[in-house]
C-alpha cells in the first residue's frame, strides 16, 4: 500500500478506453438469424450469410443503422451523412467469411464527450475519437486436443465506440464506463445485459513521471465486462507499470488479458506478433447515406439520458449518491420521474430515498416492476408521510411491503394498523395517562421549571403508549397545553 | 431465330431427355462436370403435368458451376469445394426455375472464374466448340460451349472482367453481361464483389433479352441490385452514333479480328447507323488498374473457404495454421493462389495507397472518360478480344499473356456498364470472331435491341 502511494505521487496514468456495446435488435447485422444468443443451443441461430457459405451477401440491418444514431446523439456526436463498411481479414475459426465486417476509413458515429459524475459530484469530460459498426465474431470452446466453435454469436451489431486518451485515473475510468452503460440502456441501444458480454471494455493504459509531456508506452486490457473490472485492471497496469519503471525496466506495448479470479493481467500478444488486416472497402454493402432530416427524425425518438434525469431533478436537492444510484436503472429513473411529474416534488423526494435504501445494486428487478406498474401505491405512501398520516418509520415498513406485495399503501397501513392518531381526543387521551404516569413525574416538573429539552422524552412516551400511531407534533401540543 | 422457342410447347421430358443425350455425346469436350439428371427429369415431368408452368416451362438449361444449385454438387471448378452440396439456390436459378425452365447440369470453369480459358479448372479444360485442340474461353467457357454446341439454348455465366464475352466470342454465341447490379448475385460464388455480373449465353440476342427479362430485378439478398429498369424493347433507335474505339484496333490485334470488325462496322452503317473512330487512351491502364482490384477483391471473397465448416479439410494436420494452410492449398490452383497472392500483397498495410487506393482513382478516371464519350455516342465498340481461341496450353506458362486476352472486356467491368459479345464471323480456319458492343449503365435493353437488329441486318 505505501509503495502504491509512492507510485501515486512519482506517476500519472493515462487511460484511453474501446467499448464495444451489442446493438438490441431484433436480428443480426447483416442476416435475418435471431439476435439473442443467449442460453440457446450452439450454431442454432446461424443464417446461412453468418455461416459464411459460399455465394452468401450481406443485407444491412437498417434497425442497426438507427440505434447507432441514436448511439450518436447519446454521445452528442456527430452522425458521418456517408459512412461505409470494410473488411477486416483474419484467420480464426470463429470467424466465418475470413473477415470482420467493419468500419475503418468512414465510420457513422463522428467525434463527441461523455460527462461521466464521479461519486464527490463532480464530473469528468472525456472526448470521443469515433465510433463505428461491426460484427461480432462467434466463440470457441476449447477441449484438450480440439475446439468447437459456436457462431451464434457471429455477425451479431456491435458498436465501438473509442474515447481520446483523456482520462487520468482509475476511478474515472470506471465512472466513464458506467456511464456509457447508462447513456447506452437509456437510449435503448442495448440491453445492457453485462453478465453475457453486451457491452466489453477494452482498456488502454500508460503511464508517465508526474510533469512529462509524452506519453508512456501503453498496454490494452481486453475484454473486461464490468465496471469495477475496469478500474482494477487500471490499478494492476498502474502498479505494474510503475514497477516496471521503477526497476530501470521498459513498457512492452501488447495487449493483456484480465484474470477476474487473479485479480490481475497476463500478457496475450505484443506489437510485434500484430497482424496486418489487409483492411479494404466491402463491395458487397452500398454506403449508408443519411440525409439530416432522417437523422433528426430517428434521433427525436431517443428517451430521456442521465443528463435529463440530473438537470430535471436538481430542485429534489438529492444527494449524488441517491442520483447516480437511481440512474443505475433506467426504469427507476424512469419510475421517479413519473412520480415527480405527477405527484410533485415531495413525493418524488421521499420515493427517491426510499428506493436508493430499500435497493440494492444487484436487485433492482422487484423495485422496477412494482415502480414501473403500480407507481401510484408509492405516491399514496408518500403523501400519507406529507399529511401525518404515517410516521417516516411506518412509511419504510409500508414501502418494503409495496416492493413485493401488490396491496395499496393505505390497505397495508391499515393490516398492520400504521396509521398515525391524529384525533384530538384519542391522543389527548393517552397524553393524559402519561403525565399521570409517575414515571414521568420527574419530567414534567422539569418541564414546569423550563427545561424545554424533555418534551423529547414526553413525546415519545405517547408514541410509545400508542404503539407509534400518534401524531408526534399533536401529541407535543396537547402535553405542552396540559403542563403550563 | 430463338432457339429457347423450338423446346417450348414439346413434352419437357423429351427436352430434359435429348438435352441429356446431347450432353454424353459431347462429353469430350469436358464443358460439363455433373449432369443433374435425376432432379432434372423429375421437374420435366411436373412440368408435364402442368405443375409448373411459365415462360420458359420444359426448356433445358445449364449453369456455370459456381451458381449454387440443386441436384449436383457445387463445386466451383476446385478441389476445395468438390463435394459441396449447396442447401439453396442462386436467385437467378431461382427465377429461372420459376418460369418452368431445367437446369440439366453445371458447366466447367477456370476454378472459382479465375481464368480465361478454363484451363484453371481443377478438373481439366473445355475444348473449344469449333476446335478441340483450342480453349474454350472463360473463365465461363463450360457455358459458352454448351449453348454453341447446341445441347441447350441457353446457358447462365458470370462475368467479371470478361469470362462471358470473351468464352463467347471464341464459341460463336452471343454473350450478354448486363449493367452491374441488374442480376441478384446471391449465391453465386463471389469472385470480385465490384465488377461480378450475372448474365447468359445464346445462339441470338433474343433469346438473351428473354433470359434476361426472366433473371433481373432487383433482390433484397443482394443489396448491389438496382430497382427493376430491364426490359427488352422491340426496335432499336434509329440512326445511332457508335464509336469504335481505335485503342482496340491497333496492329497487336489479330488481322481477321480486324477485318471481322471493320466488317460489322459496315454493316452498322449500312443500317443507317454512323460510326466513328474514338480515342479511349486510359484502356492502357485498365488491365493494371483490374490485375490490383480483382485480385484484392477476391483474397478476401475466398477467405472463407478455410476448411473448417465445409469443403475440403486437409488431413492429419496437427496445428490450426497447418490446418488452413494445408487445407487452402490443396484446395485452390495454382492461379487461385497467384491471385490471392497479388491481392493480399496489394491490401497490406504500406502498400493500399499506393496499389489499391490508386487503382481505384484510376478506375474513377477510366469511367469519367467513358461517361464522356456516352455524352456523343450511345454506343462503343471493338473485337472482343484481340484474337481468335488459343491452343490448348498455348499460354498457361504466361500469366502476363493470358492476362491480355481481358484487355477489351475488363473496361466495361471496371465501368459496370452494359456490354456484350455477338458473333461477327470466323477466321479462315474457321475460328468464331466476336465483337463488343458497350452502352452506358443501364441502357441494356437499347444495347441489345441494337445488336438483335444488326443480327436480322
Amino acid at each position: 500500500m505505501a509503495e502504491t502511494m509512492t507510485f501515486a505521487d512519482k506517476y500519472d496514468i493515462t487511460i484511453g478506453i474501446e467499448c464495444h456495446v451489442q446493438l438490441a435488435t431484433a436480428t443480426k447485422l447483416f442476416s435475418g438469424a435471431d439476435n439473442d444468443a443467449r442460453d440457446k443451443a450452439p450454431n442454432s441461430v446461424v443464417s446461412p450469410i453468418d455461416f459464411g457459405l459460399p455465394g452468401m451477401l450481406p443485407v444491412l440491418n437498417r434497425e442497426a443503422v438507427n440505434l447507432a444514431i441514436k448511439a450518436g446523439k447519446a454521445l452528442n456526436s456527430e452522425i458521418a451523412r456517408v459512412s461505409r463498411f470494410d473488411r477486416k481479414h483474419y484467420f480464426y475459426p470463429d470467424l466465418p467469411k475470413g473477415y470482420q465486417t467493419t468500419q475503418m476509413y468512414n465510420p457513422i458515429i463522428l467525434g463527441g464527450f461523455v460527462d461521466a459524475p464521479l461519486e464527490d459530484g463532480s464530473m469528468v469530460h472525456v472526448r470521443l475519437h469515433h465510433a463505428h459498426m461491426e460484427e461480432d465474431a462467434g466463440k470457441l470452446t476449447h477441449y484438450s486436443d480440439y475446439s468447437l466453435v459456436d457462431l451464434n454469436r457471429a455477425g451479431t451489431p456491435l458498436i465501438e465506440i473509442v474515447s481520446e486518451p483523456d482520462i487520468h485515473s482509475t476511478v474515472a475510468a470506471k465512472a466513464y464506463a458506467t456511464e456509457l452503460y447508462r447513456l447506452m440502456t437509456y437510449a435503448g441501444v442495448t440491453l445492457g445485459d453485462l453478465y453475457h458480454g453486451n457491452m466489453r471494455f477494452d482498456v488502454n493504459v500508460s503511464i508517465a513521471p508526474k510533469g512529462a509531456t509524452e506519453l508512456g508506452t501503453r498496454a490494452e486490457v481486453k475484454n473486461l465486462n464490468s465496471f469495477k473490472s475496469v478500474e482494477r485492471a487500471a490499478e494492476y497496469e498502474f502498479n505494474r507499470q510503475a514497477a516496471l519503471l521503477e526497476k530501470g525496466e521498459r513498457i512492452v506495448q501488447e495487449t493483456r488479458g484480465w484474470d477476474e479470479a487473479k485479480q490481475k493481467t497476463t500478457s496475450q500478444r505484443s506489437k510485434e506478433d500484430a497482424q496486418d488486416y489487409r483492411y479494404m472497402p466491402d463491395a458487397d454493402i452500398p454506403p449508408i447515406v443519411l440525409t439530416e432530416e432522417e437523422i433528426i427524425e430517428i434521433q427525436s425518438t431517443l428517451p430521456n439520458l442521465p443528463s435529463f434525469y440530473r438537470e430535471a431533478w436538481k430542485p429534489l436537492g438529492l444527494d449524488s449518491t441517491v442520483i447516480n444510484a437511481l440512474l443505475a436503472s433506467k426504469q427507476l429513473a424512469q419510475g421517479i420521474q413519473a412520480i415527480y411529474e405527477s405527484a410533485g416534488e415531495s413525493s418524488a423526494r421521499r420515493n427517491a430515498q426510499w428506493f436508493v435504501s430499500a435497493v440494492g445494486p444487484d436487485d433492482t428487478e422487484s423495485a422496477v416492476k412494482a415502480i414501473t406498474y403500480l407507481p401510484e401505491r408509492f405516491v399514496e405512501l408518500a403523501a400519507m408521510v406529507d399529511t401525518n398520516e404515517l410516521s417516516s418509520t411506518a412509511a419504510k415498513t409500508i414501502f418494503s411491503e409495496l416492493l413485493t406485495g401488490a396491496k395499496s399503501a393505505r390497505a397495508v397501513a391499515e393490516d398492520k394498523n400504521l396509521l398515525q392518531v391524529s384525533d384530538d381526543g384519542a391522543i389527548a387521551v393517552i397524553v393524559d395517562e402519561v403525565l399521570a404516569d409517575p414515571a414521568s413525574a420527574q419530567a414534567v416538573k422539569d418541564l414546569k421549571d423550563g427545561n424545554d429539552k424533555v418534551i423529547g422524552f414526553l413525546v415519545g412516551q405517547v408514541m410509545k403508549k400508542s404503539q407509534g400511531k400518534a401524531n408526534p407534533e399533536l401529541a407535543q401540543k396537547l402535553i405542552r397545553e396540559r403542563v403550563q | 431465330m430463338s432457339k429457347i422457342a423450338d423446346f417450348i410447347g414439346k413434352s419437357a421430358r423429351q427436352n430434359v431427355v435429348d438435352a441429356l443425350k446431347r450432353a454424353k455425346e459431347n462429353e469430350q469436350y469436358h464443358a460439363l462436370l455433373n449432369l443433374t439428371e435425376e432432379r432434372a427429369l423429375e421437374r420435366a415431368d411436373a412440368v408435364d403435368r402442368g405443375e409448373i408452368t411459365g415462360r420458359l416451362a420444359g426448356v433445358p438449361f445449364v449453369v456455370k458451376d459456381n451458381f449454387l444449385a440443386y441436384g449436383a454438387p457445387t463445386t466451383a471448378a476446385s478441389k476445395i469445394l468438390e463435394n459441396f452440396n449447396a442447401p439453396l439456390q442462386a436467385t437467378a436459378v431461382e427465377k429461372l426455375e420459376a418460369e418452368g425452365a431445367i437446369c440439366i447440369g453445371k458447366a466447367n470453369l477456370d476454378a472459382f472464374a479465375h481464368g480465361g480459358s478454363t484451363e484453371n479448372s481443377a478438373f481439366g479444360p473445355s475444348l473449344n466448340a469449333y476446335d478441340k485442340t483450342r480453349v474454350a474461353g472463360g473463365s465461363s467457357g463450360g457455358s459458352a460451349v454448351v449453348t454453341a454446341l447446341d445441347i441447350v439454348p441457353f446457358a447462365l455465366g458470370s462475368d467479371t472482367g470478361g469470362s462471358i464475352r470473351e468464352p463467347a466470342s471464341f464459341n460463336g454465341v452471343v454473350g450478354i453481361k448486363p449493367t452491374y447490379g441488374t442480376v441478384s448475385r446471391y449465391g453465386v460464388v463471389a469472385m470480385a464483389s465490384s465488377t461480378d455480373v450475372i448474365g447468359s449465353f445464346t445462339t441470338n440476342v433474343a433469346d438473351g433479352e428473354l433470359v434476361m427479362d426472366i433473371i433481373a430485378g432487383l433482390d433484397r439478398k443482394d443489396m448491389t441490385t438496382l430497382p427493376d429498369f430491364f426490359k427488352p424493347i422491340d426496335t432499336a433507335k434509329k440512326g445511332q452514333k457508335i464509336g469504335l474505339i481505335k485503342e482496340f484496333m491497333t496492329d497487336g490485334v489479330d488481322d481477321e479480328v480486324l477485318a471481322r470488325t471493320n466488317e460489322y462496322v459496315e454493316k452498322l452503317r449500312a443500317a443507317g447507323h454512323t460510326v466513328e473512330e474514338v480515342s479511349l487512351p486510359i484502356v492502357a491502364h485498365t488491365l493494371a488498374m483490374y490485375y490490383i482490384i480483382v485480385p484484392a477483391e477476391l483474397s478476401s471473397n475466398l477467405a472463407r473457404y478455410d476448411g473448417i465448416r465445409y469443403g475440403h479439410r486437409a488431413e492429419g494436420v496437427k496445428t490450426l495454421a497447418e490446418l488452413y494452410g494445408r487445407s487452402r492449398d490443396e484446395g485452390f490452383v495454382t492461379e487461385n493462389k497467384r491471385r490471392i497472392m497479388i491481392g493480399s500483397y496489394v491490401l497490406s498495410s504500406g502498400f493500399f495507397d499506393a496499389y489499391y487506393l490508386q487503382a481505384q482513382k484510376a478506375r474513377t478516371l477510366l469511367i469519367n472518360d467513358l461517361n464522356k464519350l456516352f455524352e456523343t455516342y450511345d454506343v462503343l465498340m471493338g473485337p472482343t478480344v484481340p484474337t481468335p481461341a488459343f491452343k490448348l496450353g498455348e499460354n498457361t506458362g504466361d500469366p502476363i499473356k493470358m492476362y491480355l486476352a481481358d484487355i477489351m472486356t475488363v473496361p466495361a467491368s471496371l465501368a459496370g456498364i452494359p456490354a456484350l459479345s455477338v458473333p461477327a464471323g470466323k477466321s479462315a480456319s474457321g475460328l468464331p470472331i466476336g465483337v463488343q458492343l458497350m452502352a452506358p449503365r443501364r441502357s441494356d435493353a437499347q444495347l441489345f435491341a441494337l445488336a438483335r437488329s444488326m443480327e436480322e441486318a
